[in-house]
């Protein structure tokens, strides 16, 4: 049974997904029906074994779980020699972490009996998921990508259609992330009789957030069990970056009862929080609803969405999952941002130490983790979630640092 | 009672449907869109439906999107629409404004409840406020005296459709198809079934928008369905004409011939 994260005493309201204040549904009539088909079957499936042992299987033999940790020595002496551990989510199948949660998902709807998914994606790396899977269990795959995008990640739009899916660029408001969204909740009101809607991070209506971190806390669950054997004991903090923030609460969800261990989200702070261009909707923000629950969000007076800016196309997005926002209020999760330079310094840094190219997301809580580090110093152990790998941000980073030198 | 109530209550003794007309608020610009909205009254519209346009319209087909956006760049906002719709209620017509939610919560729900009472606001459709998040909204609206309008739709089991139904005032919105809005060139046989489950429930009238948009099709409506909601087609007219005065005069044809439409339907 999937319940909200309950460490007040307030009792866990299951059916309409309210983590604090924060959650719930806010969606045309006309989808409700299917959330709660969803919710329900979500729930029934996290305690059906043969269900369990179907994405388990997949997980082992497909993706390539358990992802191994890996300690990154020479990174470490740029994080005030804090010991630095990666969770190597960049090593499944497709890229990032990503296909844990659309694994679920198709499987659920299988189950459903639905013949047909689509799917959302800035960065392309949950397009790129979906249409995977979508490939694997034979069903029809449409992903909306804003305009913006498709050239951002020119490199993913072809991967999605190498693998049959259809990719249709938005070219309304934004053209990002937000819009696609937006894009997908039209196509879903309309074929929602044959049409699951593959959520890709932790925001939405009730039962997404629930649902997408039950997917992802394989990470977390590992995770926690590796670095245990590994070092002894549990790290002093976990990092992770936050688009919607799926990867992180995936590896935060296990470690939310253990009160010694610091959960740090970092958020995408583009140009700079004070220069309005940046996409960090907790440290940026302030409470709203957007795309189906009440969270933070970049928002003006009117509550009109404002546009969210960052390099990192998976991390563009002006909301945050619900969950965060209440993490965030109780005091539970810090969220801190980072600049596109901080992220960029980071993503070279790590491909130099390491021999690992990180996605541009996952560079920002690479930068994080230096400056944790360094204020936390050589005692420290930090895990951190490696979300996804590079290969799909090489032009963008070739455009950086060119400019850079220019 | 409402003065929408009053107006739909009157309209079905003299045996007709209402004709609700759709604008947002701001479209194109807020002198443009009372200009618009007096074509609307003259030629025969009972109510007006007014938009608050929102960034993010998932309900929204892409010609009230468009119009959105430009209400927006034109810095339509809380202000434009209630001004707009004072306007609209000083022309004697009963008006209500449909919004998202987040812009309700972010002016503040009981200061957005009575400011559309203060502008004789009759009340506000909400169309992604699910009935769980409801009841602050609910509770405010009766407070302030404003009727509450959910929107129903074709695939909600029994149970839920008599829930929605019960938690409206005014009237009920029943959504003619699975989809979002925009021009259609047939109405769905799905609007005439969901209309007669949500009588089942509810005496509160019931009316139908969602891809009305020709006069032969507001008739068909018209024949079984107490209103009629028609907004991309209106729009679509405004959005493709070179100028806004030529847009004006087409805007009083169709205004008039989806009026005759309805007139006819029974
Ligand atoms: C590698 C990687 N990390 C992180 C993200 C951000 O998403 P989330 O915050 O849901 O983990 C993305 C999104 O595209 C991604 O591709």
């Amino acid at each position: 049974m999937s319940t909200t994260t309950d460490l007040t005493g307030g009792k866990p309201d299951v059916s309409v997904g309210h983590f604090g204040e924060y959650g719930g549904r806010f969606v045309p009539e006309a989808l409700v029906a299917a959330l709660d088909e969803l919710a329900q079957m979500h729930a029934q499936t996290q305690t059906d074994p043969t269900f369990i042992a179907e994405l388990d299987e997949l997980h082992r033999t497909y993706s390539g779980r358990p992802s191994i940790i890996t300690e990154a020595k020479r990174f470490a002496c740029y994080a005030g020699g804090a010991r630095i551990i990666l969770k190597r989510e960049d090593l499944n199948h497709t890229g990032s972490h990503k296909i844990n949660n659309v694994l679920g998902q198709a499987l659920l709807t299988k189950r459903m009996g639905k013949s047909r998914v689509i799917a959302e994606t800035g960065a392309g790396q949950h397009g790129v998921a979906t249409a995977t899977a979508a490939a694997l269990m034979g069903l029809d795959c449409v992903v909306y990508m804003g305009e913006e995008d498709t050239k951002r990640q020119s490199l993913n739009v072809a991967r999605m259609k190498l693998l049959g899916a259809e990719v249709v660029p938005v070219t309304s408001g934004s053209r990002t992330l937000k819009d696609a969204i937006n894009e997908a909740m039209r196509d879903w009101v309309t074929n929602v009789a044959d049409t699951h809607y593959i959520l890709g991070t932790v925001a939405g209506p009730h039962p997404f957030p629930t649902m997408v971190r039950d997917f992802h806390r394989i990470i977390g669950d590992e995770a926690r069990a590796q670095v245990i054997e590994l070092t002894g004991k549990l790290p002093d903090a976990v990092l992770a970056c936050v688009g919607g923030g799926s990867n992180a609460i995936g590896i935060f969800y296990p470690f939310i009862q253990d009160t010694s261990v610091r959960l740090i989200g970092l958020e995408a702070g583009g140009d700079g929080i004070e220069t309005g261009r940046h996409a960090s909707a907790i440290s940026g923000g302030r409470p709203g609803v957007l795309h189906g629950a009440r969270s933070y969000m970049l928002q003006d007076k009117d509550g009109q969405t404002r546009e969210s800016h960052s390099i990192s196309a998976g991390l563009d997005y002006p909301g945050v999952g619900p969950e965060h926002a209440y993490l965030h209020d109780i005091g539970r999760a810090e969220y801190r941002p980072i600049t596109d330079k901080e992220a960029m310094e980071a993503f070279s840094l790590l491909s130099r130490t390491e021999g690992i190219i990180p996605a541009i997301e996952t560079a920002h809580a690479l930068a994080g983790a230096m400056k944790v580090g360094n204020e936390l110093g050589p005692k420290a152990t930090l895990l951190i979630n490696l979300s996804g790998r590079g290969d799909k941000d090489v032009e963008t980073a070739a455009n950086y640092f060119e400019n850079l030198k220019m | 009672m409402s003065h929408l109530s009053e107006r739909l209550a009157q309209l079905k003794s003299e045996n007709r449907a209402a004709f609700i007309a759709y604008l947002p608020a701001g479209f194109p610009t807020v002198e443009k869109s009372k200009a618009a909205i007096e074509v609307l009254v003259k030629n025969g519209a009972d109510i007006i439906e007014i938009g608050f346009p929102y960034s993010d319209p998932i309900m929204d087909g892409p010609i009230i999107q468009e119009a959105a956006d430009i209400a927006l760049a034109n810095g339509a906002g809380a202000k434009e629409v209630l001004e707009i719709l004072e306007f609209t209620t000083n022309l004697n017509v009963p008006a209500v404004v449909m919004t998202y939610w987040n812009p309700i919560e972010q002016y503040g729900i009981s200061k957005f409840a009575d400011a559309i009472k203060s502008a004789n606001g009759s009340g506000v459709i909400t169309p992604d406020l699910s009935l769980e998040e409801a009841n602050p909204w609910i509770n405010e609206s009766n407070r302030a005296g404003i009727d509450n309008i959910f929107v129903a739709a074709p695939s909600s089991l029994p149970e839920r459709l008599n829930h929605v139904a019960s938690a409206c005032s005014g009237f009920v919105y029943a959504a003619s198809l699975m989809g979002v809005t925009g021009t259609r060139t047939s109405v769905s046989s799905s609007a005439k079934d969901l209309v007669a489950r949500i009588r089942e429930s509810v005496q509160t009238p019931v009316c139908v928008g969602l891809g009305v948009s020709t006069p032969e099709q507001a008739k068909e409506v018209a024949s079984y369905a107490d209103g009629v909601i028609v907004g991309s087609a209106l729009i679509k007219i405004l959005l493709e004409q070179p100028d806004f005065e030529t847009g004006l005069k087409e805007l009083a044809t169709l205004t008039k011939s989806l009026a005759d439409g309805i007139r006819q339907a029974r």
